[in-house]
């Protein structure tokens, strides 16, 4: 059965008794026609991938530089050069796998855009974050995947992914939902919990602009990865606490396209507005393209 | 809208740094060299709009470059696109256009191939890593490369697709697109099969001796 609003795959799954992770997975081979088999190899590879990626990322030995950024992630990893940790361990390895994966993505290595790649430093952060606090099998992880996947088709469904057309709240706003789903699914939330975390990802990041500097995938791109990933963590805290979002899932993403399409040109992928206009964006813009980019209109 | 399944939102997996100017990139070069399936030997990239503008900055030359070289969009070796291209020698020049009516994501690639076949491919990269082919040897088309894809250049005769359909009828190949398109009234014409089942040579062989056509090519579906 395909549902396109959280509501009816809640209301679905308590009339068959079904798990999340069951519907999702059932969903999805009517939606492709694939196997299981061919569903779970994927879903293998993409954790393989993932994996890999922030392991590259923080391998002192591996060049994992952008134009723009580079090589930045490792400084948070060692704990024991007397830096003190502001926001915790489990907080700060969080920033470090974002930062990793999308330093790897700006020097051209291998990633699974999760939703995008501009977003792909979210959702494997996450996870492995918190497979490593709570000790949690790949298993576990897949089946996260798979309801992170779910929240995602939801959000594509009625919204977007697209930072040219909903802004970065599009990007690092839904794979911070997806990753969040994820996260209260893995550790036995029940499904309202799952879809409010989500919801609230998308309220702590509405309206948040994509404004990257030269038009490339870097800054501020990479440290905004940093904040989805950070909110995934503190929205699955506040669900599995037991504080709900006032505003359902469902109405969250309807808001969240809203405000996307009232988000004027220049601040949607178009390097015309917000950080890439200031001073250090466009001399970044002159120093690695030779000039604008974005128009024709100064030649 | 469109329906979104997993390998849409957990993909692609690819080498970064952006999904419509590398990845997308990259799945234009390679949908290109499978439609060619001859040695390259020349290549030349048209690159328009933003391609033009940033292709450096994302590494859209080698990504082509690397599809042109037969590597998919997660392929590492992308990066060493140059490098490879120079061994295998192929030649390539990237060429920068300013015509402002063509999509953002545009290039046209102009191949020859070693038999001395001229080919030339205009693609579009739409974004999250999805492209459409916009034109083949100067005919105007519509393919994605989402499905396993039967490419025929023939000459426009009445009754050619009741034979081309008949066929695959017999050999039990479920077509869920298709789109003829043609120069002129009994000139040159392109037809695009997309199907669910991939194409058996034996198909492709029994489609190349119908009176009329000129050549038969499989293009296989290029996403997960």
């Amino acid at each position: 059965m395909k549902f396109n609003k959280a509501s009816d795959i809640i209301k679905y799954m308590k009339e068959e008794n079904l798990g999340l992770f069951e519907y999702a997975l059932v969903h999805e081979y009517e939606l492709t026609g694939r196997t299981k088999e061919d569903i779970e190899t994927y879903l293998e590879h993409v954790w393989t991938v993932m994996k890999e990626a922030i392991a590259k990322g923080l391998d002192p030995d591996i060049e994992t530089k952008g134009k723009i950024i580079g090589n930045e992630s490792l400084k948070l990893m060692n704990p024991d050069k007397g830096q003190r940790s502001v926001s915790g361990k489990t907080m700060r390895k969080a920033i470090a796998y974002a930062l990793a994966m999308m330093e790897v993505n700006a020097s051209m290595g291998k990633i699974v855009a999760s939703p995008t790649a501009g977003s792909c430093g979210v959702l494997p952060a996450v996870l492995l974050t918190i497979q490593e606090r709570f000790k949690l099998e790949d298993e576990m992880i897949i089946k996260g995947l798979v309801v992170a996947n779910l929240a995602g088709e939801l959000i594509a469904h009625t919204a977007s992914l697209s930072g040219a057309r909903g802004g970065c709240q599009a990007e690092v706003g839904s794979a911070s939902a997806m990753a969040s789903a994820a996260v209260v699914y893995m550790l036995d939330g029940n499904p309202d919990q799952v879809f409010d975390a989500a919801a609230i990802c998308f309220k702590n990041l509405m309206g948040l602009v994509c404004d990257p500097i030269a038009g490339l995938v870097e800054s501020p791109c990479a440290k905004r990865n940093t904040i989805g990933a950070a909110n995934a963590l503190i929205c699955a805290e506040m669900v599995l606490a037991g504080i709900p979002s006032i505003v359902p899932f469902d109405e969250v993403v309807e808001a969240m396209y809203r405000v996307g399409k009232a988000l004027p040109v220049s601040l949607r992928e178009t390097s015309l507005g917000g950080l890439a206009i200031t001073q250090t964006g466009e001399d970044y813009q002159e120093q690695i393209f030779g000039g604008c980019t974005v128009c024709s209109n100064c030649k | 809208m469109k329906d979104y399944s997993l390998f849409d939102i957990l993909g692609p997996i690819m080498i970064g740094p952006s999904s419509s100017h590398t990845a997308g990139a990259c799945r234009i070069g390679y949908m290109t060299r499978n439609m060619i399936k001859r040695p390259i030997v020349k290549v030349q990239f048209d690159l328009y709009g933003s391609f033009a503008k940033t292709y450096k900055g994302h590494g859209t030359d080698v990504a082509l470059l690397g599809g042109i070289l037969g590597f998919s969009q997660d392929d590492e070796r992308i990066v060493q696109a140059y490098e490879i291209a120079q061994e295998q020698g192929i030649a390539n020049e990237f060429v920068l256009k300013d015509d402002e009516d063509e999509h953002p994501n545009t290039v046209v690639i102009k191949a020859v191939t070693d038999v001395g076949k001229h080919w030339e491919v205009k693609g579009v990269s739409i974004g999250a890593g999805k492209v459409v082919i916009k034109s083949i040897n100067g005919i105007d088309v519509d393919y994605t490369g989402e499905y396993n894809t039967i490419l025929t250049h023939h000459t426009d005769n009445p009754g050619m697709l009741a034979l081309i359909t008949a066929l695959l009828a017999e050999q039990k190949i479920n077509i869920a697109n298709m789109r003829l398109y043609r120069e002129a009234r009994g000139q040159k014409a392109i037809c695009i099969i997309e199907n669910d089942e991939a194409i058996p040579e034996e198909t492709v062989k029994r489609l190349q001796i119908i009176h009329g056509m000129h050549y038969v090519n499989v293009i296989e579906r290029i996403y997960e």
